[in-house]
């Protein structure tokens, strides 16, 4: 049932699509990245592209964490899960993710201990509670996460809990759109900014974006009408020729970010000096180790670990849809060989994942539909 | 998984700790507070991811972000079951 709130939902967001069609001027073109993973699900949810005139067009970013974890480490966890001592402790994200010899869920049924967990913090209770077996986390995800498994390794090491480890794999924001900045495959003229991991890192880390690259930035809530806010308020930029960096979700995200966040990160990983990202390769100093200090619950230290960069499988065009450079329904084995069930690509794990969004909520049928009922409509 | 939720304090577990119980949907569990500035009051709305308050919001957001999870069906039912297991200390 759909509650009269939703209704005036409708209703705005048709205003506010009207205002943004006002926006565009004639002849030219908006291209618009959404970073953030969420912001990619909201879209085709809720068919924000179809609210749009064809002159604006969201290309999706980066910020899937699921969707940027390469090969060769997705290979290591699974060395890890296998290890006879070893409970390896997950988010259900991970657990299809296609490695070199099928996934985190082949492995268990093979008998390898893997259990999902909701938080590091769990994971910390099943060491706790299992004292002769290793546990390890696998942690991942931007700077949205990184603090909770900061916070869980301090708290692992004043209660000296000696059996607990963590696989480190988180990644930070920033390089990878720098990455993207210079990428010379792409001309992007503004940025749908990631909200959550902003309440953690704040509003300045972006602002090279617009002081060096000339190119606007909105930070911007998850709901369909923020997303259309943020579209408008990039436009309204673009056309003045402003480039700044604005806050759309100011009742959540503060200027300065979260510093008791940003100082547990500090205080138990430091950058490390690059790391490979799916489809994106190496990226200087875009991820995050543990300090050495905290090295006992290193899992990386703790377990000899092949460490090796392991190609995509060749089908596999990730690296083009996490650039921007194609969309998922371009990528060939998109629905075919590629599937949430059977996936070859990390983008079609996550329900972040563009692949996956796009999959999910038939934006494929739609979209071949309306370009048919064009074809048809031409004599 | 980067979902935030709103969560509602709905008793303190253990101050020391950082640790409060938050109501999410009818589901309560314990999360950690210690990513917030200062522990927040009985009845005060939080955004929780992977067992950590990260924000506090005002009641209005709450309900209204509430309200969009809630429309996402799937995913969100998904976050609600994986919080039902955890057992955070
Ligand atoms: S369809 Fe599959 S292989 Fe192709 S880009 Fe998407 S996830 Fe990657």
């Amino acid at each position: 049932m759909r509650h009269v709130s939703e209704y005036r939902t409708d209703d705005v967001a048709a205003r506010l699509a009207e205002r943004i069609a006002a926006l565009v001027e004639p002849g030219r073109r908006y291209q618009l990245m959404e970073v953030c993973g969420g912001h990619t699900h909201t879209i085709y949810r809720h068919g924000i592209e179809d609210l749009l005139p064809a002159e604006v067009e969201l290309v999706h970013g980066p910020g899937c964490p699921v969707c940027v974890i390469p090969m060769g480490r997705q290979d290591d966890a699974i060395a890890i899960a296998e290890r006879n001592e070893v409970i390896f402790t997950t988010f259900g994200d991970m657990l299809r993710v296609p490695a070199s010899h099928g996934s985190l869920l082949d492995a268990k049924a093979r008998g390898a201990d893997v259990r999902i967990v909701y938080s590091p913090l769990d994971a910390l209770r099943i060491a706790r509670e299992n004292p002769d077996r290793e546990v390890v986390f696998f942690a991942i995800g931007f700077e949205t996460t990184a603090p909770s498994t900061a916070v869980t390794l301090l708290r692992a090491r004043a209660e000296r809990v000696a059996n607990f480890a963590v696989f480190c794999n988180h990644v930070t924001i920033i390089p990878a759109l720098r990455a993207i900045l210079d990428s010379p495959d792409l001309r992007i003229d503004g940025f749908i900014g990631p909200g959550h991991v902003s309440t953690v890192i704040g509003l300045r880390p972006y602002r090279f974006i617009a002081r060096d690259h000339r190119k606007p930035v909105v930070v911007s809530g998850f709901e369909p009408l923020d997303v259309l806010q943020s579209v408008y308020m990039l436009l309204r930029q673009i056309n003045d020729g402003r480039c700044e960096v604005e806050n759309q979700y100011a009742r959540v995200v503060r200027e300065e970010g979260n510093p008791q966040a940003l100082r547990a990160i500090a205080e138990t990983m430091r950058l490390r000096t690059t790391f490979e990202w799916r489809g994106l390769g190496f990226i200087a100093q875009s991820a995050l180790g543990l300090r050495p200090e905290l090295a006992s619950w290193d899992a990386e230290e703790r377990f000899a670990l092949a460490a090796l960069r392991v190609a995509d499988p060749k089908a596999c065009q990730c690296g083009e849809v996490l650039k921007g450079v194609i969309r998922p329904w371009e990528c060939k084995v998109f629905g075919t060989a590629c599937t949430p069930e059977r996936p070859i690509g990390t983008c079609m794990v996550s329900s972040e994942g563009a692949c996956a969004a796009y999959y999910n909520y038939g934006r494929l049928g739609r979209r071949r539909g309306r370009v048919a009922a064009a074809a048809r409509a031409v004599p | 998984m980067c979902l935030g939720i709103p969560a509602q304090v709905v008793a303190v577990v253990d101050p020391e700790l950082g640790l409060v119980k938050v109501d999410v949907s009818g589901v309560r569990r314990t999360v950690n507070t210690l990513l917030l500035e200062a522990q927040p009051p009985l009845g005060a709305w939080v955004l929780i991811h992977v067992g950590f308050a990260m924000s506090m919001i005002d009641e209005d957001e709450a309900l209204r972000t509430r309200t969009f999870l809630e429309s996402l069906g799937e995913p969100y039912d998904t976050e609600l079951d994986e919080l039902r297991s955890s057992r955070v200390q």
